[in-house]
Formats: C-alpha cells, structure tokens, sequence
C-alpha cells in the first residue's frame, strides 16, 4: 500500500497496478529458476494457453454478449494454422506464423459470427456449434491441414524465436507468459477505448445501441474477429508450448464447454475473472486427485476417483455460482473489500472493471 | 373510455369509435385553424414535419393518417391515452418501425423508413419509456455514448491511441462532462448505471441524449415513474436544454396533467388519430380530448350499473 507522501514520480503505481507488478516480476523472474518442471509443464502452460482462451470467450460472450460454443475450433484453427505456416512457408519467423495463425481464426471466426446479424441468446450458441463440428471434420478429413497424417495428428517443432531456444518446459513456459501478458496488454486497451464501450452498450441494450449510432455489423464482426483471434493464439499456445502433439479430436466440444466454464466461474466480463477461472478449472482437478487418490485408492480404482472427480467439480460449480453468479472474482473482490476496510479506514475505491 | 360500456356490444363500439373520430377530426381541423398564426410567427422551418402516418399490426390500427409539424425550438408534447399510438409514433420516427403509408421528414431530409442506425448522424436523439441505459457502464461512460456515431478512429488506431483516437476520446469526455454537469449528475458519474435510482438513471439516459446537442430529442414518457419533486426537476432541466441548446423536443406523455405547463403545443392522439393539436389552453378546452380522457355517453350506450 501506499502513502500520500509518496513522490510524483511513484504516482502512477496505484494498488492495482502495484498487485499486478509483483505479480509480473514473480512469474518472469522467479517461478522459472523455482518452479518444478511438473509445475512449469502441467500446470502453469496450459493454465496460460486456457486463459488466454477464456480471455478471447469473455472479450466476445462477456462483453458483447455474443454466446459462443465454439471456441475449440478456433483454438484448432489457430494451431493448424500456425503448424502450416511454419512447415510451408521456409525462413518464416515463429512470430510471424504466431500473430498469421491469430489471424485465420479471426477469419473463420468472423464467417461463424455472421449469424450473430440475426440470431440471439441460445440460437446463436446453437449455430456457433457448427464452427466447431465443421472445424473439426475439416481438419480430420483434409489430410493437407496435418501434412497428410492419417488421424490427423501433427506434432510441433521446438519452438525457438530469433536464434533462442525456447523447447524446456522453462522456455515453453516463459514463452507462453509473454505471449499471455502481451495479448492481454493489448486486450485492456481495446476494451477501456471506444470499442469497448460498443461491446457492453451491444451486451447491454441493442436498440438503445443502434439508436445512438453504434454501427452493430461492424461491432458484432469485431467482437467475433477479436475473440477468436485471441483464442487462436492460445491454440498455437496450446499446440506449441503445452501438448506438443494434438489431433483434431483433442479440440471437441468439451473443451469449448471448458472455455465456458471458465468464464462463467471465473466472471463473466472480467479480465481477472478469465485468469482466475482458468486456474481453478487448472488446478483444482489436480488437487482433487491427489486428495482423492491419497484418501481413497484403497476404496476405488482410478476410473471411479475420476468420475467422483467431476461430479465434485460440477457440484462446487453449481455451489459457487449460486452462492456467487458473478464468478469468483466477485467474490475474491468483496473478500479483498472487506479485508481492506478492516486494515484501513473506509474511503471510495475507484469501481473495478 | 372504460366507464361506459356499450349496450350493443361490439359493433356499437366501432360505431362510437368512428362517429368520435369524425368528430375530433373536426375539432383538430378547427384548432389548427386557429394555431396557423402562431406557426406563422414562429416562422421556423418545421425540425419535424409527419405526412399521413399510417401504421397497423396484423388487423390492429395503430397510427392513422398522422400529420405533425414540430417546428425549431419548440417542446412538442403528444398526450394520449394508453394504447393510443404514442409510442408507434416514436418509433416510427426513429425507424424502429416502417409505416405502411407517410413519409417522415427530418430537416431537409424525407424518408419512408427512417433509418436507424444514421439517426443518430441526423441529428435526432431518443430515450426509452423503460430506460434502455447500459448498465454494465459507468454514467460517465453512458453519457459519452452518445457521440459513438461521430467516432472516426478505427479500433486499430483506438488500440495503438494515435492522435485522432485520443483527441476524439478527450472531446467526447469533454462533452459528456459538460452534459453531466448540466444535469447535476457529477456525485454519480463515476458510479455503474446499473446500480443507480430510477430518478437519477431518467437523468442519465437524457444526458446521453442531450450530449450530441441533437437538433431534435425524442422523449418517451420522461416523467413517467419518478415522484413528483423529480418530475419537476426534469421538467426544468428540459425547458433549460431547450433554452440553452435550442433543442427542439418532441415528448409523450399520458399524464395530461405535467405536460400543460412545460409545452409550448400538445397533439392529442386517441385510437391512432390525431384528435387535437394546439397551445395547452386550447387542448385544455377541446370536447374531443376531455371525450377521449374521460370517456363520454354516447346516444346508443348506457351507463354501466354496477
């Protein structure tokens, strides 16, 4: 915390900013030379790739309102897409295929979102699911999307940007830090300027929106556009820097409902809240079968422990959300609230977006 | 209306509703008569001008034959009572509905359909009779809405902040400052809309109205909902955003009550007709509207004995 005596130059590390500092130096700086692989590999990689995922869904379905249901297929679109960017196009900076792989699912993503224009609510989840059955039959049945893989499977190279390394699980993870903290960077702008302000006017109340002139066309298609470059990415991520090895199979249905899932128990429109859900939906099954499997694998096989798994996971979702509707970042935010106003003497905060 | 009832059942009613229409297009051709020399001094070409409105759902008449001329400046009330077509006026006018017959004409601009997503560019701003505010905003955010549609930066310039993107962003805070000032919202501005009492949130949907100094506002019940001390303070703020911005405001409403003392003319709708269109005082007095709000017995009808 800070104290009003504090020097001009230090004005701008606001509480917030200053959490979120700490934060930033902790992940570059000490969780690489700390961190265990396991942690590195299993848990904190995909714990980005998913969140930035979760981010593009909010941006879209948070903000805009636009319910989507096919988010994996972008994840697929950006990771097939960066494969064959890199494989034919020689000499092409990672990078390069990166941001070119964000781009063809925004693409895609803006062919689904043309519905959008007509359709509302479920029926637009509904037709958003023919992104994700059409992705997926394409990648399986096109062998040029894999390489000619029989099943489809490609496997990534190492990943190595301008000369350096970055295979270990310390470099993936790094790697996909930076990607994660730029992206998001870029994603507070957008959505603290003018077109922000468009997604939730749209979310909010459409007419009133199309009345003072927000141009709906141009602002649904960005949502979607946005959105599902974002998700892309977190594909390459995915595909890159997490799995290594991925098959059209692996981007499903349930992984577009995990994406969802995270949104909703994270916070709808809240980018904390992409970050937050996404670390429960990351590390709260691990946690449960090591709990499980130290309790009970006298009792059970692993089969039932997994099954019992998700059943305690979909009830402590049902449990949150009725307890919370506004995600866990609702509730984190009225702990912190409370804990500041015992620590310090009431004031106005500024209103948390 | 509910007072009476018919004993002929529904062919009586039909045959009432038309002999009173008659009548009030009567009564409107005569206090028109009578206001011309006012137009006339006012000597403003009209902001609004409406030619034959004819609109109907399925078989149900809702806007018939509507002529109306808003002239710069004025505050232009439409009273009617419930179900007469107010609201299908209002929409009409912002293109939310397509009238089957009847051309709008705002400024120099005639249209068939208005199209609503150049209202805005037009110089025509609304609110909503249920308030239509974006909750998920803050007001200050709400307010500086209404100046989406003169926006020019694209979300690429907006992410990248080039100057364009920032001085646009800077004169429509400036604006929305400016608006929430005048409407005394500034304690609130910084507060989610979502949060805020009915009173206060009537005041914010004007101010994102009123902050692209719209040629002509459009206010859907306004006083609708609030108490009666809030009513007269919105009542003041409209005649001051007329005053000081010479807006020119066309409102509804079906309390013939608050309406007297605010506008300079009141049009009278019932059953989707124009039943009287004059100064407060000449509606006051006009059969047809005291007809129309108190419901009258008619040769035919009975009194209904409960």
């Amino acid at each position: 915390m800070t104290t009003p005596t504090r020097s001009a130059s230090l004005r701008w590390l606001t509480p917030n900013r200053f959490g979120l500092s700490v934060l930033l130096i902790a992940a570059f700086a000490i969780i690489p030379f700390a961190g265990s692989d396991y942690l590195l590999d299993a848990v904190l990689t995909p714990f980005l790739a998913l969140a930035l995922a979760a981010l593009g869904l909010n941006l879209l379905t948070g903000y805009a309102g636009q319910v989507s249901l096919g988010s994996a297929a972008y994840l697929a679109v950006g990771a097939y897409a960066a494969y064959n960017f890199n494989l034919r196009l020689h000499g092409l900076p990672f990078l390069a295929s990166l941001v070119a792989a964000g781009f063809v699912a925004a693409a895609v993503g803006i062919v689904f979102g043309l519905p959008s224009l007509r359709l509302r609510g479920f029926y637009l989840a509904v037709s958003t699911l023919a992104a994700q059955f059409f992705v997926q039959w394409t990648l399986t049945k096109f062998g040029w999307f894999s390489n000619n893989n029989p099943s489809g499977v490609i496997d990534a190279p190492p990943l190595a940007v301008a000369g350096l390394s970055f295979s270990g699980p310390v470099g993936r993870y790094v790697f996909s830090l930076t990607v994660v903290v730029v992206a998001t960077l870029l994603a507070i702008r957008l959505l603290r300027s003018q077109v922000g302000r468009n997604f939730i006017a749209l979310r909010d109340h459409e007419v009133a929106a199309k009345v003072i002139g927000v141009p709906l066309l141009r602002t649904k298609l960005l949502a979607f556009g946005v959105s599902s470059f974002l998700i892309g990415v977190a594909g390459v991520l995915w595909a890159f820097a997490y799995l290594r090895t991925v098959e059209p199979a692996g981007f499903n249905l349930d992984r577009s409902f995990e994406i969802l899932f995270i949104i909703i128990i994270g916070g709808l429109a809240s980018i904390r809240g992409a970050f937050l859900g996404a670390a429960f939906i990351v590390v709260f099954p691990l946690l449960l079968s090591r709990f499980g499997a130290a309790l009970l694998d006298n009792v059970f096989d692993s089969g039932v422990l997994e099954m019992s798994q998700r059943i305690v996971i979909g009830a402590l979702i049902i449990g949150l959300l009725i307890a919370e509707p506004r995600g866990l970042i609702a509730l984190v935010d009225r702990v912190a609230d409370k804990i500041r106003r015992r620590l310090f003497r009431p004031q106005p905060g500024p209103i948390r977006s | 209306m509910s007072l009476v009832a018919t004993a002929g059942g529904d062919a009586l009613i039909v045959a009432r509703a038309r002999e009173r229409a008659t009548e009030a297009s009567r009564v409107a051709r005569e206090t028109s008569r009578a206001t011309d020399a006012v137009r006339v001094a006012d000597a403003g070409v009209p902001v609004l001008t409406l030619q034959g409105i004819s609109l109907s759902f399925g078989g149900v008449t809702a806007l018939d034959g509507i002529d109306l001329a808003v002239a710069k400046g004025e505050i232009r009330a439409i009273i009617g009572p419930n179900g007469a077509g107010k609201s299908s006026l209002l929409n009409v006018v912002s293109g939310l509905y397509r009238p089957d017959r009847g051309v709008v004409q705002l400024g120099s601009e005639r249209f068939r359909h208005v199209p609503t997503a150049r209202l805005a560019a037009v110089g025509v701003a609304r609110t909503f009779q249920n308030l239509a505010l974006f909750k998920g905003l803050p007001v200050l955010d709400n307010v500086v809405m209404g100046l989406v549609h003169r926006r020019r930066a694209g979300f690429v310039r907006q992410i990248l902040s080039t100057p364009q993107a920032r001085r646009e962003e800077a004169e429509a805070r400036a604006a929305a400052e400016e608006a929430i000032t005048f409407l005394h919202l500034d304690a609130v501005k910084h507060q989610l809309a979502g949060g805020l009492p009915y009173g206060i949130l009537k005041r914010v949907e004007l101010a994102r109205a009123l902050v692209a100094r719209p040629q002509l506002l459009l206010l859907d019940e306004p006083l609708a909902g609030v108490t009666l001390a809030e009513k007269r303070e919105l009542a003041a703020h409209l005649r001051n955003a007329r005053d000081a911005y010479g807006t020119t405001i066309v409102l509804i409403e079906h309390d013939i009550g608050v309406v007297m003392g605010l506008s300079d003319r009141i049009a009278v709708l019932d059953y989707g007709r124009k039943i009287a269109d004059g100064t407060p005082d000449e509606v006051r007095s006009c059969q047809a509207v005291i007809d129309a709000y108190l419901g009258v017995a008619h040769e035919g009808e009975t009194e209904l004995v409960i």
